[in-house]
């Protein structure tokens, strides 16, 4: 009797979904309908895969991709979040296996207690394992650690046609590598194996240093990069072609600093008014924020999590952009190039439209993980424009001219907008990858890009 | 202080028992989860040693059927001696409109959340009581507190689960043994992903809070979660009955 129940539970998580708007992070584009799996178990997700029609899925984690590339418009996604299990984590070493849902906060929560740490971390915690691998996303350390796909060990894949995949470096290592910067096309990630990084504490010895231009920037990080396993820098973009900003830097800190308790900032509760955010508040913002930082202490231990995740202190602080939500802009440019890098900065000053969450960054040059990732040597800059319509659309155009020429690339994590074109020529490896996707899947940012259907 | 150390979780694959025996993990109580699938255990089991759980053991069966009951009541009583806490947490929720055009599914309904839950309740209430500590706690559903044309199968086996375990509260106080009615709101979870608005639906971590601070005070003895849930409830309870039977929710 209770078998019978069983089934028909089982049953109606495969079959009748719910349909839910998703939006991305930038909360852009808006049309995004989908029918929504919600596998709580592994064991559910070969039954997903099997009945579903060819190109209608796309797994999902905690939806922290700005553009389009974990949405599936109009078709289907396989929300991953309930796939939360730790299944083995040997103490002596340091690896993790978990399944894709779980989040680096969780993993944080459960291991830095005992000295261990994600060995790369993007600029908030509330990311699953799955989106981190599927991305292949960077951090503060990417000249010495790379990405987060080169420290993933062993992968289980669902796949739509086969039992579930290993992927490691001996068997199946060119799905593994396709899975990495994947974008989640490749199948489900059942679970990873990944090699977390021992550390003395939650301290981190950081220093801030006010940089004037672009030059000191790059000496900065140039002279930092054997010293420091974390560098970053925050930037105005208002001030032009000689951009002013604050080069931040540390190491995991063998002392304690003070005690401290991480909790749960203050939460944006709805979307504020979009003329709230404009070029003088922003513009005030920025000059204060430098101003606070360039007179502060330059050294200090801090809590790690003020020094990585500073914008986790304010829950969805994406609504911050209002009702039209935002995109995020995030390119490379070859360092031979710092000329385009003045010329893109000096662009968007003039525009008028950028806003405080300007981010520079020199990759190292490690080769890359996946055969779809992003980081390559070269500066990298993100930052975020509130939608104003064609205005904001055009900007970008002019700006991927820019990075077209210098023989840039625009992280796909970030994207709802770049041409087949731009993506063509920066990823050129896309065609050797697609015969690794699943014929099941899809996204809406794969179809825009390549055509696909 | 009440003695919680030892734990069984009756359903330990149910949505709202997976938030509750990470947070026990995290305490560090030592768990019996009880289940179907012997492979899903095995993952929990494995996800709440990563955690840090010091004990952690599973027994699978169908708790469903009542004749495998006396197998898991054995097997607690030699693996797992001297458990003090017991936490009912599976239960089923089929389409109302199935339960009305078949009756087979309605039985099924009653089975597992009312005939089933009650048969070994009372297996653990003779040894709590026998051994004058411990406590038991039950989900059951605020579904249960008034019969909606919406779901009022659902509802009545959980009702009448509620009813059963007030009389075993009585029945148990002068033993010293605490029963603890649970009564969630709507919570996300795989049973409810198939009913409109389960967006917003309260989350099953917070539920779990609830639940655990429950089985950690002396009272109460009704535990509605989220709370706003015993006012709404208090409210709904007093619409008259010419009134309530035109109200199509």
């Amino acid at each position: 009797m209770s078998g019978q129940s069983a089934a028909t539970l089982c049953k109606q998580v495969a079959a009748s979904p719910p349909t839910e708007q998703v939006l991305s992070w930038g909360r852009y584009p808006k049309t995004a309908y989908h029918l929504v799996h919600k596998p709580a178990w592994n064991d559910q997700v070969p039954a997903i895969l099997g009945t579903a029609a060819p190109g209608s899925l796309l797994p999902y984690g905690l939806g922290r991709s700005y553009g389009d590339s974990c949405l599936n418009a109009g078709r289907e996604l396989i929300d991953c979040r309930r796939l939360n299990r730790m299944l083995g984590f040997d103490e002596s070493t340091g690896m993790l296996r978990c399944e894709s849902g779980v989040n680096l906060s969780d993993i944080i929560d459960v291991f830095l207690p005992k000295g261990w740490f994600p060995p790369v971390t993007p600029g908030t915690r509330f990311v699953t394992v799955g989106g981190a691998i599927a991305n292949d996303v960077h951090g503060k350390n990417h000249h010495c650690a790379g990405t987060f796909g080169a420290h993933v060990r062993q992968i289980g894949l669902h796949r739509s046609n086969e039992r579930l995949v290993i992927c490691n470096s001996e068997e199946n290592s060119d799905m593994l590598r396709a899975t990495i910067g994947g974008l989640g096309l490749t199948g489900v990630i059942a679970w990873a194996d990944i090699q977390l990084k021992r550390v003395a504490g939650p301290w981190i010895d950081a220093e801030s240093i006010p940089f004037q231009s672009l030059s000191t920037f790059l000496d900065l990080s140039r002279e930092s990069d054997d010293r420091f396993e974390y560098t970053v820098a925050w930037l105005d973009c208002f001030a032009g072609k000689h951009p002013r900003g604050i080069f931040f830097r540390g190491n995991h800190a063998v002392k304690r600093g003070k005690e401290f308790h991480p909790k749960r900032g203050p939460k944006l509760p709805f979307a504020l008014p979009a003329w709230m955010l404009n070029r003088y508040s922003v513009k005030a913002f920025n000059t204060a924020y430098y101003k606070i930082h360039a007179a502060k202490k330059s050294a200090a231990v801090v809590p790690y999590d003020s020094f990585f995740y500073p914008l986790d202190s304010i829950r969805q602080w994406n609504l911050l952009y209002g009702k039209q939500g935002f995109l995020q802009y995030q390119c490379v440019i070859p360092e031979t190039n710092v000329a385009a890098v003045e010329e893109l900065l000096d662009r968007i000053a003039r525009s008028g439209l950028g806003s405080f969450l300007g981010v520079l960054k020199q990759f190292g040059s490690v080769p890359p993980a996946g055969m779809l990732s992003f980081p390559r040597p070269g500066l990298t800059i993100a930052l975020d424009f509130a939608m104003r319509g064609e205005r904001t659309l055009k900007l970008m155009q002019s700006l991927d001219e820019l990075v077209q020429r210098s023989g840039g690339a625009i992280y796909p994590a970030k994207d709802a907008r770049m041409s087949p074109a731009l993506f063509d020529v920066s990823f050129p490896r896309w065609r050797g990858f697609v015969p690794y996707i699943d014929p099941k899947m899809s996204s809406s940012f794969w179809r825009r890009v390549t055509g696909a259907q | 202080m009440i003695t919680m150390r030892k734990i069984i979780i009756l359903g330990a694959t149910s949505g709202i028992a997976l938030e509750v025996q990470r947070l026990l993990a995290r305490e560090g109580r030592e768990l019996l989860l009880v289940a179907r699938s012997p492979q899903r255990l095995t993952e929990i089991q494995a996800d709440l040693a990563a955690r840090g759980a010091q004990q952690v053991l599973t027994y699978s069966a169908d708790l469903a059927s009542v004749q495998q009951h006396a197998g898991i009541f054995e097997f607690a009583r030699r693996a797992f001696l001297d458990f003090d806490t017991v936490l009912l947490a599976y239960g089923s929720m089929h389409e109302q409109k199935d339960s009305e055009t078949s009756v087979d599914t309605l039985l099924e309904e009653l089975q597992v959340n009312f005939v089933s839950a009650t048969a070994i309740l009372t297996l653990f209430a003779a040894d709590l009581e026998r051994r004058r500590t411990g406590c038991l706690a039950a989900i059951t559903s605020v579904a249960g507190d008034r019969g909606r044309r919406s779901n009022y199968v659902y509802g009545s086996s959980k009702g009448a689960l509620s009813l059963f375990l007030q009389g075993l509260r009585s029945r148990l106080h002068p033993a010293g043994v605490r029963v603890i009615t649970i009564k969630p709101g709507p919570v996300q979870t795989p049973m409810t992903d198939h009913l409109p608005n389960s967006a917003r639906f309260a989350n099953p971590e917070q539920v779990a809070r609830d639940i655990v601070r429950a089985l950690e005070r002396r009272s109460p003895d009704v535990l509605y979660t989220p709370k706003f849930w015993r006012y709404v409830m208090s409210a709904v309870q007093h619409i008259p009955e010419t009134i309530f039977k035109r109200l199509s929710f």
